[in-house]
């Protein structure tokens, strides 16, 4: 008697526009508090709004990367509510009925779980705008409002209850996020709440209609999308095996405690009174307007994947995890650009630069090095200068201080000896220091020469150049050329 | 269309409003005629009228993606009862409560 988890999620993602969705004021985040407003945002009696024909196009956009329909006219209708962040006390949005399609519907996006490929249904995009920010503070009854989000273009998408699983959900949020950071819809990033999700969650016996469901809301990212749904699940299982209810409410995840709890914010105001907002005329999108943002749209990851592999003769292992994000696949074709070395660099990227990541838990673009000092730190091993096992410090150290390869190598003399003369001395104290293994070498035991240039590296701290270590030891127990 | 004073109430409640009894009583009655003059549409025939929020055909009026000056921070928060570094103060409002 197992019960199937079934989660739909509700995905508001900050369109990359340069202004707000209905004003001129600029949408750039971090800046001090309203200093990014104006009689539109603010909701000033008389104030109007015009559209951003970029967040249209955006939305559009991503409509047609999630294989949604379209619709021919779309238009933005009032949700009205009271709540300090919302100045206007309405909201600008896309409601759904009848005659009023939002600006388009009935898509889905593919995902891969456990090797499995799987579509899940898109049930809308539409267009509407942000609110201001709540500061808490500590002291005094008091909150603190900040209205440079507000107005800010948001695109909500919509999916059908087709996800069986927390973790098909984070599978879900990673191909979203990839997509729409691919096509330059959003940045995505949860951290920065210009990718945003809520989820509604309910359990059901096989084959049985949908069970209540409740929203858990307040999931600052991905990851905690994964953990709170699992929560979620494991909570309403339980009710439900002692044979009570699941309550519908909204529950909030405490991401330190690790628990949703149920929240009674806005309890009375579900009844929204959506009507057509009088001051924006329709979207009408005709079929060339759409051919035409189908034409901008960039290339999108499985696509690029197919390119890397052709262009730079790596293997679709390598490529399809250069590409898991937009970003990683620009550093490499930056830093390839830079010095066209495609497979050094892709194994530096793969190996020591994915591993620093992981450990510091750290996305590629908050990485200290550039594309540039990667490919420059290539190009010092090819040519000599530093041997392999060298530039595994020097990378370390790069990530680590974020300096180029070249001043690390000057600043800690570790330069690749190639002086002849210099590592002849070397060999030469190692050959009297090694009786034993020398007489291997000279019965004809292979492996006892890597013995030997192992100790050379070990006296140079792995600044010999290994090559030529090994060319003189050879020279000297009359190994070469005879 | 009758309002009664039980919708007004709710309507008040959702707008933040606070009315008397006899504000409710006074606002059923003139909401109510209000209401009841706009029904007179009803009487029309509207078929084959498509439904419009418009009185205009007008569509697709955009402004292209470019920043504008923005309000000095200043002249924002001297509209506002109480500010504080910036920000507009508000009496406490919790997101979530437990």
């Amino acid at each position: 008697m197992d019960y199937e988890t079934v989660i739909g999620l509700e995905i508001h993602v900050q369109l990359l526009t340069q202004s707000k969705m209905f004003c001129g004021c600029s949408t750039r985040f971090g800046a001090p508090p309203n200093t990014q407003t104006c009689p539109v945002c603010l909701g000033l009696p008389g104030a109007l709004p015009v559209i951003n024909r970029r967040a249209v196009e955006l939305g559009l956009r991503a409509a047609l990367v999630l294989h949604c329909t379209v619709h021919p006219t779309s238009q933005f209708h009032r949700k009205n509510y009271y709540y300090p962040d919302l100045p206007k006390n309405y909201q600008i949005s896309q409601y759904q009925y009848l005659e009023h399609p939002p600006l388009a519907t009935d898509g889905y996006l593919e995902i891969e779980v456990d090797g499995q490929r799987r579509r899940v249904g898109i049930r809308r995009v539409h267009l509407e705008e942000d609110t201001g920010k709540l500061v808490h503070p500590e002291e005094g009854n008091v909150s603190w409002v900040d209205y440079n989000r507000s107005g800010v273009p948001l695109m909500e998408i919509v999916t059908y209850p087709d996800l069986r699983s927390p973790q098909e959900a984070r599978a879900f949020l990673l191909k979203l996020r990839q997509v729409l950071q691919y096509a330059e819809v959003s940045t995505g990033r949860m951290e920065e709440g210009t990718l945003r999700c809520d989820a509604n969650v309910s359990l059901r016996r096989p084959g049985e209609p949908l069970g209540v469901r409740t929203e858990v809301k307040n999931m600052n990212s991905i990851r905690s999308v994964e953990r709170a749904l699992a929560y979620e699940v494991a909570r309403q299982r339980e009710l439900l095996e002692r044979g009570e209810a699941v309550v519908q409410e909204t529950r909030h995840w405490d991401e330190r405690r690790g628990v949703t709890f149920a929240s009674r914010s806005k309890e009375e105001a579900e009844d929204y009174r959506y009507f057509p907002e009088p001051d924006l005329v329709p979207v009408e999108v005709t079929p060339e307007w759409l051919e035409e943002v189908r034409r901008g749209v960039p290339e999108l990851p499985d696509a690029r994947r197919d390119r890397i592999m052709a262009q730079y003769a790596l293997g679709r292992y390598d490529a399809e995890l250069l590409v898991q994000t937009r970003a990683t696949a620009d550093f490499f074709e930056a830093a390839v650009a830079a010095h066209p070395s495609p497979k050094a660099i892709a194994n530096w990227m793969l190996g020591e630069v994915s591993a620093y990541l992981n450990e510091h838990n750290l996305e590629i673009e908050q990485l200290r090095i550039t594309p540039a000092q990667l490919a420059e730190l290539v190009r010092l091993v090819e040519d000599g200068t530093i041997s392999g096992r060298i530039a595994k410090d020097v990378i370390a150290e790069m990530l680590q201080t974020g300096d180029s390869p070249r001043s690390i190598v000057d600043r800690q003399g570790l330069v690749q000896i190639s002086d002849e003369a210099a590592l002849r001395e070397t060999v030469e104290a190692v050959i009297q220091d090694n009786p034993g293994p020398v007489r291997d070498v000279l019965a004809g035991k292979e492996k006892a020469v890597a013995f030997l240039v192992g100790q050379v590296m070990r006296r140079t701290q792995g600044r010999a150049n290994p090559a030529l270590v090994q060319r003189l030891l050879r020279e000297r127990l009359g190994l070469l050329g005879g | 269309m009758r309002i009664t004073p039980e919708v007004v109430e709710r309507v008040a409640r959702l707008s933040r409003l606070e009315l008397s009894a006899e504000e409710r009583a006074t606002f059923a009655w003139q909401l109510s005629s209000i209401l009841e003059y706009f029904a007179r549409l009803d009487r029309l025939a509207t078929e084959g009228v498509e439904p419009t929020s418009h009185a205009i055909r007008v569509a697709n009026v955009f402004r292209d993606d470019e920043v504008t000056p923005s309000l000095p921070v200043e002249e924002v928060v001297a509209m506002a009862p109480q500010a504080h570094e910036g920000f507009v103060v508000v009496p406490r409002v919790l997101e979530a409560e437990e």
